[in-house]
């Protein structure tokens, strides 16, 4: 079983345990099994149980936890709120977790150029708290906005229902301040402007899944606060109507802020939790936002208004204000939550296709689930093709579990098969990885492991992620893990100089 | 180092078979010169296969490979130390894949952009790259030069909607990433790093775009300010305001020289007042919004002591003056002698201050300096070093242009900012990039590591200077930067002289 602590009480465990508590304090540290517990589980159905998990307070520290952990021979990965949907944060052969929850301060404001410094820990909406009195706010707003961390959005590429005008997290960090696993060397890539003017590093880094290097300082775009902004809700009686609005949407050339989906049966599992608004006997709704000049709002609307209604929309009301569209929100972006009321497990998966295939890409998941005997709710980001399929499923029934794997696996196959990408914003983790070869050649994989070993080549970094079993490196850790004897010792790296964080 | 033997040539075309076009030691090799440099010999694949034979050759035999489009950017790419096969990709030119209802491209990267987005105007779309030499262009070779589109403004770089590519890395093989869903975070965003690459990472041979539809009704405004510090001011102002125009620069006189002789319909614009500084920007939309630009950027122009100002409804006459925009660095290699231009990468509020600095610089070293501040960062700025030598006229790498060139650096660095060297002259070129490549700090190392992993064998040029040494990884981020040594050692170039510019606090 991967994750059981064989290890826990060996000399060198205790060791690096000492040297972590030396570094970091003793309540920066958590070794015992009933503590490592918490964080053997995150947002996904997959597990990993750390070893070790360290609270790191700055970059230094993180460097020089590298190069403990180096010494030890003990696998490392970073973990910001726990909230991914992928086991990106999840420590699939044991080893060290370093969880950023302590480097949670925000370095810098620059209004004038619109950007933030901030440190990974730094929950999502919290930067959009500290800037919104300027009249700004921080873009990728991630259904985990609340808890979510920037780290882990940075890790992941997160995006979010705002995205499909205003970019995902890539389009919105514009420098990194990093750790290379290899000797915890600490570096900077991207500058405030955020041009590259040499290999654009920063757009490598981020979504890389944390198997390149450990994040621990993050530039981002600050946005301005629209002038104007309009919600829709469109109300259909078949998810087919729905969905043609939203491929006709996009074939005018009109792009939402946002355009979700709801179809019939997950909105009303949600409605009955969070009375959100949404007319309890319909087969689909969309939930829409036009948001900038106010003269673009009121033409834009007036156009989805218009596409709507040609695809036989019911109604389409637009909220009056604030209140109403903060309560659609919240439909929206509790709907996992609500879910969770009615089974205990959930499956969210993440598929995307080209937004043109969307109407006979939900017919097929209505098939594939009839097949494997669920019933799949889908509430997902329609505009940008980003499909979030629901499977629920009993937790304590593996058999179920299995089968759940299987129609995941089937969906994500049609999605390739009508031009799209196994994932749009959860990421390839633990979950995907043997789903890879269905995009990529062994040619492929040969090159991401040579850019991978460029930064991790011991793959001391967040091993088993992203890469096939077979096809990357750090299945030989997939047993569990064993603490090594500490290599005889090299002169003790310093500590970095101070220059290095105050360029 | 090897070249191109007979018995080379000889057994290429035996692998590539009838279709492609491999010539060695022909005349119109030059065709394919870079900074004087020509190759033994250019192959024209008529496949990605064939292309990734080449390669696939080139790395046995030992031979140095320049992957190529239209030859009209070349000047970005770093001099070769060697320079063996010029690999022309224009012939993989076809159309992959292309749903308007979509909004999605994939095309060769021989395809030209002119052609490319002839194309997406039929469904009414477009990629949004307006960069120099539109109308010759590749699209590979734009990417792989990753210049600046005025229209960044309003739909970001390519970094933001290029969705995925495919290439041949350095060992021949085709690599594929990214995809052609507008969302999408499945394995690394490789493709990412190809932009601005000029040649050194791979060969581009497929690239997938977001399209945008065309934008409605479009419109201009022109303004003339007394000084930088108005015309930057109204900048930041429309910056700061809700109004997203497509495009929004502020040019001196010098950069604004683009626009004489054009009409606004039918009235002239002004000649170009060489005191003055000018914004130009375009916008679009319905009626309303248009009107409301035309009043609020008035609005704004005032309140920063605008003089002229003039807006732009004919819809030939602005597309006329957005090209010779679009055209800028196209432009200053043309008019100006011995031209140098430069990106500087600074966040705009500090465009400003850049601009006092560079006011300085041009009034000391008494160069025409061309500058062109854009609402998203960069600043573009041309000048010509043939002045200080006005008598002879023979461009020469003066003590003040190498000062000039420092001096940018300095000024880079005091705000955390980057600079690149868009174009010099030959023989000063080596010398200006490595300066330049400082402003990067550790990130060379990196880019080091990038490289490798994409051309083990090395047979891309390299993006440092030729001959760089591999710096052991810690010299160069643990320590202080210590400028001057290394570039001295690799350029022959003097220490770095004092500099005169007052010290600034980032």
């Amino acid at each position: 079983m991967p994750g059981v602590p064989t290890s826990r009480d060996t000399k060198s465990h205790r060791d690096l345990t000492r040297a972590l508590q030396k570094l970091l304090g003793k309540n920066a540290v958590l070794s015992r099994p009933e503590d490592l517990i918490l964080y053997e589980y995150d947002g996904s159905v997959e597990k990993g149980r750390p070893d070790l998990v360290a609270f790191p307070g700055t970059t230094a520290e993180v460097s020089e936890i590298v190069r403990l952990a180096a010494k030890y021979d003990m696998p490392i990965l970073g973990r910001g709120a726990g909230t991914g949907l992928s086991g990106g944060a999840l420590a699939r052969s044991g080893g060290l977790m370093l969880v950023f929850s302590r480097m949670n301060r925000i370095l810098e404001l620059d209004f004038d150029n619109q950007r933030a410094v901030v440190q990974p820990g730094v929950v999502n909406l919290d930067i959009t708290r500290a800037v919104e009195h300027a009249g700004f706010y921080f873009a990728p707003d991630p259904s985990s906005q609340k808890s979510s961390t920037i780290g882990g959005n940075v890790a992941e590429n997160a995006g979010g229902p705002h995205t499909l005008a205003n970019g995902v997290t890539t389009n919105h960090v514009t420098a990194l301040e990093l750790v290379l696993p290899s000797d915890g060397e600490i570096v900077r890539v991207g500058s405030k402007q955020g041009d590259s003017c040499s290999y654009d590093l920063t757009g490598l880094f981020v979504g890389s899944e944390g198997t390149l290097a450990l994040v621990t300082e993050i530039t981002v775009k600050l946005t301005r606060k629209p002038e104007a902004i309009k919600t829709l809700l469109a109300v259909f009686e078949t998810v087919d109507d729905a969905s043609e609005t939203v491929a006709d949407i996009t074939a005018r050339g009109i792009t939402p802020a946002a355009c979700e989906m709801l179809d019939g049966w997950t909105l009303r599992v949600i409605e009955d939790y969070i009375h959100a608004g949404f007319p309890m006997d319909s087969g689909a709704v969309l939930l829409l936002e036009v948001e900038g000049m106010l003269e673009a709002v009121t033409s834009q609307a007036a156009a989805i208004d218009e596409i709507c209604r040609a695809h036989k929309a019911r109604e389409v009301r637009v909220a009056r204000d604030d209140k109403e569209r903060d309560l659609l929100w919240k439909g929206r972006k509790n709907s996992f939550g609500a879910l969770g009321r009615i089974a205990s497990g959930i499956y969210v998966l993440d598929g995307v296709i080209p937004r043109s295939k969307l109407p006979q890409t939900l017919r097929r998941i209505q098939e594939i689930g009839t097949q494997f005997g669920f019933n799949i709710g889908n509430v997902f980001h329609a505009g940008d093709g980003n499909l979030h399929p629901i499977v629920l499923y009993d937790l304590r029934d593996n058999e179920q579990f299995q089968r759940a794997l299987k129609a995941s696996a089937e969906i994500i196959r049609y999605c390739v098969e009508v031009g799209g990408s196994l994932t749009g914003e959860h990421g390839i983790g633990m979950e995907k990885s043997e789903l890879m070869p269905l995009l990529f050649s062994d040619a492929d994989f040969d090159f991401m492991r040579r850019v991978h070993d460029a930064f991790n080549p011991k793959c001391s970094l967040n091993p088993g992620k992203i890469f096939p079993l077979g096809k990357g490196c750090g299945e030989t850790r997939l047993k569990p893990h064993h603490v090594q004897t500490p290599k005889p010792e090299p002169a003790t790296a310093p500590a970095p100089p101070a220059s290095v964080n105050a360029t | 180092m090897s070249a191109v033997t007979d018995s080379a040539v000889a057994r290429l075309e035996s692998v590539l078979g009838a279709n492609a076009i491999f010539v060695a030691k022909a005349a119109n090799r030059e065709l394919y010169a870079l900074d004087g440099v020509s190759p033994t010999a250019f192959a024209k694949p008529a496949s990605t296969e064939q292309a990734a034979e080449i390669v696939r050759f080139a790395a046995k035999e030992n031979l140095s490979v320049i992957p190529i489009g239209a030859r009209t950017k070349l000047f970005c790419a770093p001099t070769p130390a060697r320079y063996d096969v010029a690999l022309d990709l224009t012939a993989l030119d076809d159309v992959a894949h292309y749903d308007p209802a979509d909004l999605t491209v994939s095309v060769g990267a021989g395809m030209p952009l002119a052609k490319l987005n002839t194309m997406l105007r039929e469904q009414n779309q477009f990629v949004p790259l307006l960069v120099p030499y539109y109308t010759q262009s590749t699209i590979g070779g734009t990417i792989a030069a990753g210049l600046d589109s005025p229209l960044r403004n309003a739909y970001g770089t390519p970094r933001d909607f290029l969705l995925g590519a495919e290439f041949i890395d350095g060992n021949g093989a085709q690599i594929k990433t990214g995809g052609r869903v507008v969302k999408n975070v499945t394995g690394y965003d490789l493709h990412k790093l190809l932009i601005g690459s000029c040649g050194t990472l791979a060969a581009i041979t497929r690239l997938n775009f977001r399209t945008f539809p065309l934008p409605a009704t479009t419109q201009g405004f022109l303004a003339a300010f007394p000084d930088y510090k108005s015309a930057l001011s109204a900048r930041q102002k429309v910056i700061h305001s809700p109004l997203v125009p497509l495009t929004l620069d502020v040019l001196n006189a010098q950069a604004a020289r683009l626009f004489d002789g054009h009409t606004n319909g039918t009235a002239p614009i002004p000649e170009i007042d060489s005191n003055h500084w000018y914004l130009f920007t375009e916008f679009s939309g319905n009626e309303d919004l248009l009107a409301r630009y035309k009043r609020e950027l008035a609005e704004i122009a005032d309140q920063s002591q605008a003089g002229d100002m003039h807006i732009l409804e004919d819809s030939t006459a602005l597309a006329a003056m957005a090209a010779r925009l679009r055209e800028s660095i196209a432009h200053f290699r043309e008019h100006f002698a011995a031209p140098v231009i430069v990106k500087l990468a600074l966040p705009p509020a500090q465009h400003t201050q850049a601009a006092t600095v560079l006011q300085s610089i041009a009034d000391a070293a008494k160069l025409p300096i061309a500058v062109i501040a854009r609402a998203s960062g960069p600043i573009l700025i041309a000048t010509s070093l043939q002045s200080e030598h006005s008598a002879s006229g023979e461009a020469t790498d003066s003590p003040i242009s190498s000062l000039f060139a420092r001096e940018i650096l300095t000024l880079a660095r005091s705000f955390g900012g980057r600079a690149q060297l868009i174009s010099a002259p030959p023989h000063i070129k080596p010398a200006y990039r490595t300066i330049f490549r400082e402003s990067l700090a550790s990130e060379r190392t990196l880019a080091r590591r990038i490289k490798s992993a994409f051309d083990p064998n090395n047979l891309f040029p390299t993006l440092d200077a030729p001959a760089a040494q591999p710096t052991p990884p810690k010299s160069e981020t643990s320590q202080s930067p210590s400028p001057s040594s290394e570039a001295a050692a690799q350029t022959d170039l003097p220490p770095s002289p004092p500099t005169p510019l007052p010290s600034k606090q980032s």
